[in-house]
This record gives C-alpha cells, structure tokens and sequence, in this order.
C-alpha cells in the first residue's frame, strides 16, 4: 500500500487515465433529485457541491456552499444494478418443428468494455464482497455475474460525513475502505486546500495513480484523513447490535413486534429494491407473438411478494407478518448460516427508502430488548 | 449443512452453464390416474446418458410456457431414460400433459439431495408416501428393488385420495406379490370394490412390520402429512436422525441463486429437497417459514 496525495484539480486527469485503459468509468451524478451512478465524461459530472439529507422515508439533495465532490451518501441504486442487472436475459430461443432449438441456446455476448466504478464507499465494496459469496463462491456459479464483474476497476471513497440513516460502524462496514479496492481516496476540503489523499490497494490502482500528478502523501495528509473518518464515524447514530444477533431472532421467530411492524409495512418491496445485496430473482418465459421464439429473463423479485413462496395451493409466507420476519431473519440470522457474513451493511437505504419510515435498527433493537 | 449430496458420483458436467435447459425427447406419454401422468424422456444432442441418485429432480421446460421443478420417479439403473411423473395442475404440468410422443421438453439438473439409500445397507428400509410423493420415492424403489439382498425387510405405506388415484398401480401389484416387500395402501375415500385400508397413512406405521431400532425412513409427501408420519415413526421408536423428507418450496433457479427456495437458513434446491428430520424437525412446527 502507498499513501499519495493530489489537488482537486486532478480529478478529471484521474478519471481521464482510467477511461484511457478502456473501462467505461461509472460514478455518481445528479440526475431526477438524487445521486445516481452512470457513466460519466468527466469530473464536472460528478456531484459538485451537493449533499443529501436522509431521514426515515425521507431524502432530499441539497445545494452546500462549498464544492466538495463526495460530500453526500448512499443514493437510491447501489453498484448492484451493473453487476446484477434488474433485468437480463438468460437465454433466447427458437421453436422447431419438435420443440425448440437448442442451438441457439447461449451466453449472452459479453459486454465491450469493463466497468470502472469510482466513488464506492466502504459499505458498498461490503455489499459487492457479499454478493461475489453468493454468485461465485459455488457449489453453482452465475455465468452473467462472473461476466460482470470480472475485471472491474475500484475508486473507493472514504465517508467524510455520515448520512442520516447510515449504521455501517455497528455492522463494520465502514465509514472507511479497508480491501476490495484499488484506489481509496480521503476528501480534504478546509480554508486552505482541496486535495484527496490517495491509498493504493492494488498494482493496477499504482500504476493509474503514478499517470496523474501527484505527491507522496506527508504525514500530516495521513493523519487529516484518518481524523476525517474517525469525525464520520462518530456522527452515525444508528447502530445495530450484533452480538449473538442470529440466536436471537432465531429463538424470536414469535415475538410480537413481528405483528406491530406488519401493521405497517405495505410489503411495497423498496427496501428490498434498493438493498445493495438482496439477491432474490424470478424468471419469465415470453414468447414473441407469433409464438416462434421464446425467452428467458431474469428479474430482480422480492421475499416481500404474495407469490414469492407460492406452491400449488398458497403461498407458503402468506401474512405480511412473516415476510418482514423472513427478510430481518435473512439479512442478520440465516445469512450466516449461508454465507458466513450477515448480509447487512448498515448503509441504511431500506430506511431512507421505506415508505413509512421502518427503521431497521429499531426493530431489531426492540426484538433485542424485549425477547419472548 | 445439509446431507452431503453425493455429486461427485454423478457426471454432470458444472461447467456447462447450469440456466440453460438441454432439449429431450418424448419417448413415451402414460396416463396414470385422472389428472396424473408419466413421460419418458430421451436426452437429445450429444448427451446419451442423464445419470441422477434417487431424490433428485430437475427443472422442467415447457417452450415459451415456463419451468418447474419435478422430481425424477424413474429407475437410477437406467442412465438413458429420464421419468417424470407429475399432475396437471399448473400452467407448465397442463401444457406438458397436452405434450406427445417426439415432442421436446427442456431439462436441467439433476439437482438437490438424495435419498441416503446407500446408508440403509443391512436396515429394515421403510418407505411412507402421500399422494404423488409417490413418484420422488420411486427411483428408491428400484435402488432397494434391484439390491434387494442388501437390506432387512422393506415396508412402503402408501397413502392416496381414492382407489381411483392409486400411482403405478401394475408396478405396485407386482412388488405386492413378491414375498420380500410389504406394500400397504389406504385411501381417504373408498368405494365399493375396495377392499384395503381407509384413513391417513400414519394410522399404517403401528403395525407396519419392521424394527423401529434398526431401520431408515424415507417420507414424502405433503409437509403437514410428513410431519405427522416423522412424529408417528419417532413414537414407534425410529430415531429422528433415521427419517427423512423431502421438503417443497417455490423454485426458479434450482441452483442456489434465486432465494425463493429458502426454508429457515437452507435453500430447499441444493441443501434439500431430502433432509434429515431432525435437521427440520422444529421449522416444521413453525408457521410460515
């Protein structure tokens, strides 16, 4: 690992020296009242000056009056919809005399350039890292996922604020990057300068970082980032507690809280939409209309969704109470039993997006305290 | 987590990209009851043999209709033929049984857990099943049919809604003719003519001949009659460790990755459909999971 540090200025050189080894870089924008990850130009298309106020059931950018580039959090849609699409197809394929024809039954072509992501906080390179378990760890791996991320390219960003629904510190996802990165940048913004302190994770993240102008960081640019993230941490006030948390909501798979929060919850499957690792898909099978060639494609779904668990006869998750539990269960209790990690990373999007303003945090915390 | 699948005897090749459906070949159409049918399936291209462990199933396409999951209830010894015995009850299964001999279905798999037959070896081995949970437990059958000399007595306890639903019916005359296995059958419902048991199936295991100490159950059928014939056998004196289900549940990938399968922390497709009961054992009481 190697520490450097560069001007504001050399944003644009950045993004300009990753974009000249033919990825197609990605990175936040504004676009429709909320940060959005697209393909960007250039540095101008970065959030220049603006920031996010979260609540429950709330966001809403504001404009700041100085021109910090990372001074917001997480947006609505994660780095998820580019590694797993919410919509792809898994094959297409055209009827034959006697059935169809398998021939034509194959791997999408993959796509020409690699992703580049930059601007990826701490609890987003969790979210990935969470997914890559789930998609190509096996025994089965997803043939479209590997295509997808295969190769990419990490800017990582250090939280140098806390947004008002983030509980990363508690789940220790963050607010700052420690692995799956190649570059990690510190935003320093104060009376005197603007600069970024840049930390290497990778010979590849070197490599694009010696192309640009830049200085060896001092130890006074190590320590100003390092206070920077310590100041973050401490303003997250959301915290979930995770000691011994998957016996707990194991052993209060009857609490009544279950019920109060299913008076609420409108099953509406925000939370899960803009979940950065919720994995749950469904396939259609359509044909066109003359009936000579059919598909398959795969949707992002959600275990909030009446037909989710349908067998013939009912669903098997039919109340709205054992929806909410079966998605709580998951995220903090049988996650780990599947994967080894919970499959929560505190960035608090179910929260910001929840239409009624569930929080997360409160309902685990209430299980917590008052166990059955 | 779950029994160890044993894959590694199987020649399925991973790294075909396990989405995609391989076409097969309708050898073979037989009605078995009313709303229930069998196909014989042939695998087409350059794959003669589909090799599966009693237990498996596979995902079935219907072109342009869509895929479900059906267990496989042919006999393992045959690598080139592929059965499925299924009732018409959903989009797929009703356009399926609209299906003829030389029409192609797409398959993949197989997939999921076994039925541990190779640990009965030496055990009384009885067989409790509901309705069409016949079918997933035929392939067992054979397994226990053709090694016959490799077990202690073999029981099935057969369930059904009427006479007229009885599965497999010649095969089932044929196995009850044999000394060797016990074969009982009880329906809900009978009607003049019927001369067997009437009531649930679980009403069958007190008296079933075999050594509760020494034996290995395989049970399927639907969850609440499972739970009953496990709590049933269990009281007969079968360790819960020496009962198994095979377990249901939505399914669209059948291979881990789509989360509709999820039954508390397993996915019923790679982790099941077979369990041990004592694994499942408190889930099943629970509503809702």
């Amino acid at each position: 690992m190697k520490i450097f540090v560069f001007e504001c200025a050399e944003l644009d050189n950045l993004i300009a020296a990753i974009k000249r080894r033919r990825f197609k870089v990605i990175g936040p924008t504004v676009s429709d009242s909320a940060i959005i990850y697209a393909e960007i130009a250039g540095a101008s298309d970065l959030p220049i000056g603006w920031t996010d106020e979260q609540a429950n059931g709330s966001y809403r950018l504001k404009r700041r009056d100085d021109n910090a580039v990372f001074a917001w959090n997480a947006g609505p849609q994660s780095w998820k919809k580019f590694l797993f699409p919410p919509v792809q197809k898994i094959f297409i394929t055209n009827k034959s005399t006697k059935g169809f024809d398998s021939q034509n039954l194959g791997e999408q072509t993959p796509g020409e350039s690699r992703y580049a992501f930059f601007g990826v906080r701490s609890c987003e390179l969790n979210a990935i890292a969470i997914q890559d378990k789930i998609f190509l760890e096996g025994p089965y791996i997803d043939p479209l996922y590997r295509q997808k991320r295969a190769g990419i390219f990490i800017v990582a960003v250090n939280c140098s604020q806390a947004g008002g629904t983030c509980f990363c510190d508690s789940m220790q996802t963050g607010p700052k990057a420690v692995s799956g990165f190649d570059i990690a940048l510190t935003e320093i913004l104060d009376d005197k300068r603007h600069c970024f302190v840049a930390e290497t994770g990778t010979a590849a993240g070197e490599e694009i970082l010696a192309s640009i102008k830049c200085t060896k960081a001092a130890d006074e640019d190590i320590t100003e980032a390092k206070r920077i993230t310590d100041r973050t941490r401490v303003q997250i006030h959301r915290k979930v507690d995770t000691a011994d948390l998957k016996n707990v909501l194991y052993q209060n798979s009857e609490h009544p809280r279950w019920e109060h929060t299913a008076e609420l919850c409108l099953t509406c499957a925000n939370c899960t939409m803009v979940c950065p690792t919720c994995f749950c898909t469904t396939v259609e099978d359509v044909t066109d209309i003359g009936g000579k060639q059919a598909e398959r494609i795969r949707k992002w779904d959600s275990c909030f969704m009446l037909d989710f668990s349908y067998i013939h006869g009912g669903s098997v998750r039919a109340s709205v109470k054992s929806r909410y539990r079966q998605w709580v269960t998951h995220k903090f209790a049988s996650w780990l039993d599947q994967f080894g990690t919970f499959g929560c990373v505190g960035c608090g999007r179910c929260i910001t997006w929840c239409p009624v303003g569930i929080d997360i945090t409160e309902e685990v915390k209430a299980i917590r305290e008052k166990q059955t | 987590m779950a029994t160890a699948p044993d894959l590694q005897s199987l020649k399925v090749d991973y790294k075909r990209n396990p989405m995609l459906p391989w076409p097969f070949q309708i050898r073979r159409v037989k009605r078995e009851t009313e709303d229930t049918f069998t196909v014989e399936l042939e695998p087409q291209g350059d794959l003669e043999e589909f090799p599966f462990l009693p237990g498996q199933f596979n995902m079935v396409y219907v072109f342009g209709v869509g895929e479900i999951p059906i267990s496989i209830s042919g006999d393992p010894a045959n690598t080139r033929i592929l059965i499925h015995t299924t009732r018409a009850v959903g989009t797929v299964t009703k356009a399926m049984d609209k299906m003829r001999r030389g029409d192609i279905l797409g398959i993949r798999g197989p997939f999921g857990t076994p039925w541990p037959i190779n640990q009965a070896g030496g055990k009384d081995v009885v067989f409790v099943a509901g309705g069409i949970g016949l079918a997933p437990l035929r392939p067992a059958l054979y397994e226990v049919v053709t090694h016959r000399e490799k077990y202690g007595k073999v029981v099935l306890l057969y369930g059904t809604r009427t006479p007229n639903d009885v599965l497999f019916r010649q095969e089932l005359e044929h196995w009850r003719a044999r000394f060797d296995l016990e074969i009982y059958v009880t329906v809900d419902r009978a009607m003049s003519g019927w001369r067997g048991n009437v009531g649930v199936v679980t009403n069958l295991i007190s008296r079933a001949p075999f050594d509760p100490r020494n034996t290995m159950a395989f049970v399927c059928g639907p969850e609440v009659m499972m739970r009953f014939t496990s709590m049933e056998l269990h009281k007969r004196g079968v360790d819960n460790e020496h009962i198994f289900v095979s377990m249901e549940r939505n399914m669209k990938c059948a291979i881990g990755l789509c989360g509709h399968c999820q039954f508390g922390s397993f996915f019923v497709c790679k982790d099941g459909p077979v369990f041990r009961y004592s694994q499942i054992k408190d889930m099943l009481v629970k509503w809702e999971i």
